[in-house]
């Protein structure tokens, strides 16, 4: 087997690690997010909810424990969409040609970024969770330590399925872009409707028919309803909504983020097949 | 004689309407040092992006170590170091790491790896700049090690598209050690220049090539012998008596007209023969005021086969970015 594209994944972790600026900046974004939007809005959330009458026999978790599963679904999808971008500025300054003019397969370029932006999602989400529950968020209450080691995966699992699906795409723009600034216009032309169409900061129930068809077939919805799955339970209430998931509906958000990054590759794969870069 | 390590037949090469290569065809021997002689866009670096499998070929045919670029660019990859025009060379990780990137992208087991690393290090003298990052090298240190990085797989071929652009005189001069090093080695070099003195000094054999045609090819003493043994340069009073009187003697080959005098082309010893034309001259009352004699340089010949002089546009030529998109 060709593991030809752990020499990619290498170099783009080294550049990662090396740039300091960009290391701590992803690192802490993520826990800002959380200590401000996080507390900020929870603080007002309960507020409205506390009103609510609760649903007798289900658990309630608070807003900052519903918006931290939202936290890191947000961050990956960030992480992501931004992970081809070092593809774009290689083929700017020319280091693309070393890589297209050796004998390793286009489709390792891909799979090689792919996995160091996954490896990227993985440590933000874990940050997220341990600062989330540092500052209140009751992730995995009530777990035995199998139970939340299991949930960990679980979460894990899903954030690598969709990160892959999103840095495929992302890959994807960049071999076929020529500006950074193209891209980062893209790049926010998709992350508005994705985020906002999305049940991430709040819940899509209220919706209007439009914009909850839109919520339907966005992935991100799909990763937060994992993560929430594994992280706070299949039956909970928040924000005056009674949560309920089913194996099946799991296993279906899984499903749909599996067809997804699957889309997303065969677009890729194409892309990197087309492109010339001289 | 064996086989050409490179061979291409009729090829073409277009972007949209303009032509970039028309139709060239050439063959390169194992061992030697074959240089593509031309101004910026004549096809110099398109051909070579067609032989190294970055451009698609589009029409003609092109096999490099014995492999065809269509059939088997994987084999031809495998085959061949390259240089690019640019630097290439990632500003944020060291010289060892640069060579251990390449190294793996080409499949290179571990230990010879580093065994090359180390030699390579060695042959172009930045053993104690191995944990330097590229953005701390000065510009020769950067080709050098990318010379090095093209050796690392011990190509057949070596690529080197205008090794020595923007290095300052002494830097060429040793960039121009190495490659003949790397030469004597074994290693068969093709190089694209548009330096004159460059290919005269490296090649065993030269194309020129201009407007993406080959016009001449030769060895640089065979391509300066067409122009003659020596050049004599004359300004005189009479400008239509002076060519009546030349083109009557026979040592003299060929005569051009420049804007204010006369290039004759000589078949003999040019310190024998001017006396001559001067003495000719001056018995038709032909007076002459300036006169200088040379060797025929490379710049002269090509100005012989393209009728103008190369134009050195390398300084003007902005940063890539900027031209990436127009780039041949």
């Amino acid at each position: 087997m060709h593991l030809g594209f752990l020499t990619i994944f290498w170099r783009d972790m080294l550049r990662f690690y090396r740039f300091k600026t960009l290391l701590i900046s992803s690192l802490v974004q993520p826990a800002l997010w959380m200590a401000f939007f996080g507390i900020a809005m929870s603080s007002n959330f309960n507020r409205f909810t506390s009103e609510l009458p609760p649903l007798p026999g289900v658990p309630t978790v608070d807003y900052l424990t519903f918006m931290a599963a939202g936290v890191i679904a947000m961050t990956t999808l960030f992480t992501s969409l931004f992970g081809g971008m070092s593809l774009l500025f290689d083929k700017n300054w020319g280091l693309m040609r070393e890589i297209f003019a050796s004998p390793l397969p286009r489709n390792h370029i891909i799979f090689g970024i792919a996995l160091s932006g996954m490896t990227k999602s993985f440590i933000q989400a874990i940050i997220i969770m341990v600062f989330g529950i540092l500052i209140g968020a009751q992730f995995f209450f009530g777990y035995t330590v199998i139970e939340t080691v299991l949930a960990i995966v679980g979460i894990l699992l899903f954030v690598a399925v969709f990160s892959l699906g999103f840095l495929f795409l992302s890959a994807a723009i960049a071999i076929s872009l020529e500006s950074p600034e193209g891209m980062q216009g893209i790049m926010t032309l998709l992350t508005m409707p994705i985020f906002f169409a999305s049940n991430a900061l709040y819940p899509i129930d209220a919706f209007p028919p439009a914009l909850q068809a839109v919520s339907v077939i966005n992935p991100l919805t799909y990763l937060v309803t994992g993560i929430r799955y594994f992280a706070i339970g299949d039956d909970f209430q928040a924000i005056g909504i009674h949560y309920q998931f089913t194996p099946f509906q799991i296993v279906f958000a899984f499903l749909f983020l599996v067809g997804f990054a699957a889309v997303m590759f065969a677009i890729a794969w194409w892309r990197f097949r087309k492109a010339v870069v001289t | 004689m064996t086989e050409p390590i490179i061979s291409v037949k009729e090829l073409f090469h277009q972007y949209g309407d303009f032509t970039a290569v028309d139709g060239i065809s050439f063959e390169v021997s194992e061992g030697e040092i074959f240089s593509f002689l031309g101004p910026n866009g004549a096809g110099k670096s398109t051909a070579i992006n067609v032989l190294i499998t970055l451009l698609p070929l589009q029409q003609g045919s092109a096999t490099v170590a014995g492999f065809d670029v269509v059939k088997d660019p994987e084999q031809v990859r495998e085959s061949i170091g390259i240089v690019f025009q640019d630097v290439t060379l990632d500003r944020d990780m060291t010289c060892r790491e640069i060579l251990e990137f390449h190294g793996n992208l080409y499949k290179m087991p571990n230990a010879e790896r580093k065994d090359r690393i180390e030699e390579l290090l060695a042959l172009v003298q930045l053993e104690n700049k191995q944990d330097t990052r590229t953005k701390n090298l000065s510009g020769g240190m950067k080709r050098r090690l990318e010379i090095a990085r093209g050796l690392m797989t011990r190509p057949k071929v070596l690529f080197l598209d205008e090794p020595t652009i923007g290095l300052d005189p002494q830097t060429r001069m040793r960039m121009w050690e190495y490659i003949k090093a790397v030469n004597r080695e074994g290693t068969t070099i093709f190089l694209t220049t548009h330096y004159m003195d460059e290919a005269d000094h490296l090649s065993d054999r030269i194309s020129i090539i201009d407007k993406g045609q080959i016009i001449a090819t030769g060895t640089p003493s065979e391509l300066k012998n067409t122009l003659g043994e020596d050049l004599i340069y004359l300004e005189t009073s009479d400008g239509d008596g002076t060519r009546k009187i030349l083109s009557g003697m026979e040592m003299v080959k060929h005569i051009t007209q420049k804007p204010t005098g006369i290039v004759a082309m000589l078949n003999g010893d040019g310190t024998k023969i001017l006396p001559m034309i001067i003495e000719a001259l001056s018995r038709e009352g032909i007076r002459v005021s300036t006169v200088n004699l040379k060797k025929p340089s490379m710049d002269d010949v090509f100005v012989h086969y393209t009728g103008r002089e190369l134009r050195d546009e390398g300084a003007e030529k902005p940063s890539m970015a900027v031209t990436r998109a127009g780039r041949r």
